[in-house]
């Protein structure tokens, strides 16, 4: 339990998907205004991470794995290296299925996270976060509370910098250094802040 | 079949006028994470700008047959066998490189860069122009990662690809790094101020809000 519960921290804090990995940027950067957008947005990423790592940790486990199809005949398969191709099928299949289930079941959150979804596809932190898990090799527990962690770290990054920006409005910004330039920094000033973390020993 | 000059302004007009990563907003999620040494960033560059320019062109070629309701995914499917084509090469040929760039060439496939330049140019465009735009862009984010590399391991590690500029205080020389230029919030910081200086010389791309 403990171990969990320190990969958990491990995800959301101190390994932060956006401040210390630079991942989920693009849309870091542009959607990031209004804090309900960035809310909003947020538990998409959450719910799709959630779902994506454990289902590709399973992928990858009995599929692609070096030896994995050994129970198909094919013992000495090593299939890793379709793993990029798979890995964003998967995703994208899964938003996808998101998408039909949420439009039929939950049409209320739908409808707040409807235009966000397609465009999960191609957020980098859902992509990188599976990469990890392959790369880290975790079991399938690790992999599902890695993915959730992740998901709340990024949402919560996302959501503190959309406030920082509300407030930003009424700053009188060096013309050159409007909108782009000046978000570079405050997420920069973000990234240093969450840095103090990584100096808590779990 | 277009002019010579429209050919060189197609690659040559991403790297300043108007470069993907200051100007468009694309792909920075990779841009900062492999700057801290120069070798990486330029692995790193190199391999997108591949990847841009051939996934460009095999989109356009095939851009009259892809169903529009399907595109994404077939974009996708181009862009990812591509990038398992970079990543075996690279896994093959410089594997320590490969090792340190870790999950960062397959996050190529989730570049907007790429995607972008497909959706916005290779679905309307002939295939050796897609191609020029591919490479352009590429090049463009290149530049950008190869100048933030070049500060962030000359002053954070007193090196460039590996060979001793600076002599390091701890080595018997005089030069105290910087540590904070290899965390990632300096990464952030580089990229502002570059942004602030293109835009400060170039003030048509200010935004006015």
């Amino acid at each position: 339990m403990e171990h969990y519960l320190s990969l958990f921290v491990r995800a959301v804090f101190v390994e932060n998907m956006a401040l210390s990995f630079f991942l989920g940027m693009c849309t870091f950067i542009a959607i990031s205004k209004q804090v309900k957008t960035a809310f909003s947005l947020g538990v998409a990423v959450t719910v799709v991470l959630a779902l994506s790592v454990p289902l590709n940790n399973i992928v990858f486990k009995q599929f692609l794995a070096p030896g994995a199809l050994d129970w198909a005949g094919f013992p000495d398969t090593d299939l890793s290296f379709l793993g990029f191709i798979a890995y964003i099928g998967v995703i994208a299949g899964l938003v996808q299925v998101l998408e039909m289930f949420l439009d039929k079941y939950v049409p209320a959150l739908y409808n707040a996270l409807g235009i966000f979804l397609p465009l999960i596809t191609v957020n980098c932190a859902i992509f990188g976060a599976v990469a990890f898990m392959v790369e880290r090799d975790y079991t399938l527990a690790e992999s599902t509370v890695f993915g959730l962690g992740s998901g709340i770290g990024w949402t919560m990054a996302i959501t503190v910098m959309a406030a920082v920006s509300e407030k930003l409005k009424y700053a009188d910004v060096p013309l050159a250094l409007r909108g782009l330039g000046s978000r570079f920094f405050m997420v920069g000033l973000m990234s240093l802040g969450f840095l103090s973390f990584s100096g808590v020993s779990l | 079949m277009a002019s010579a000059k429209e050919m060189k302004s197609l690659v040559f007009g991403p790297v300043f006028a108007n470069n993907p990563i200051a100007l468009q907003v694309l792909g920075i999620c990779s841009a900062l994470a492999v700057t801290t040494k120069l070798d990486k960033a330029l692995v790193m560059g190199i391999a997108l700008m591949l990847v841009t320019a051939f996934s460009s062109m095999f989109i356009s070629m095939i851009r009259n047959h892809i169903p529009s309701s399907v595109r994404i995914i077939v974009q996708m499917t181009i862009i990812a066998s591509l990038v398992i084509v970079v990543d075996q090469i690279l896994k093959a040929y410089a594997y320590n490189v490969a090792k340190e760039l870790s999950v960062f060439v397959g996050l190529i496939i989730t570049n907007c860069i790429v995607m972008g330049r497909a959706e916005a140019y290779a679905m309307k465009s002939p295939p050796l122009m897609s191609f020029l735009d591919g490479i352009g862009n590429g090049l463009g984010y290149t530049v950008l990662l190869v100048i933030v590399a070049v500060v962030r391991e000359l002053f954070g590690s007193g090196t460039l690809l590996g060979v001793e500029i600076l002599p390091l205080v701890s080595a018997g020389g005089w030069y105290v790094p910087n540590g904070l230029l290899l965390m990632p919030p300096s990464a952030f910081f580089i990229i502002g101020l570059l942004i602030w200086a293109l835009r400060t010389w170039r003030p048509e791309q200010q935004e006015q809000h």
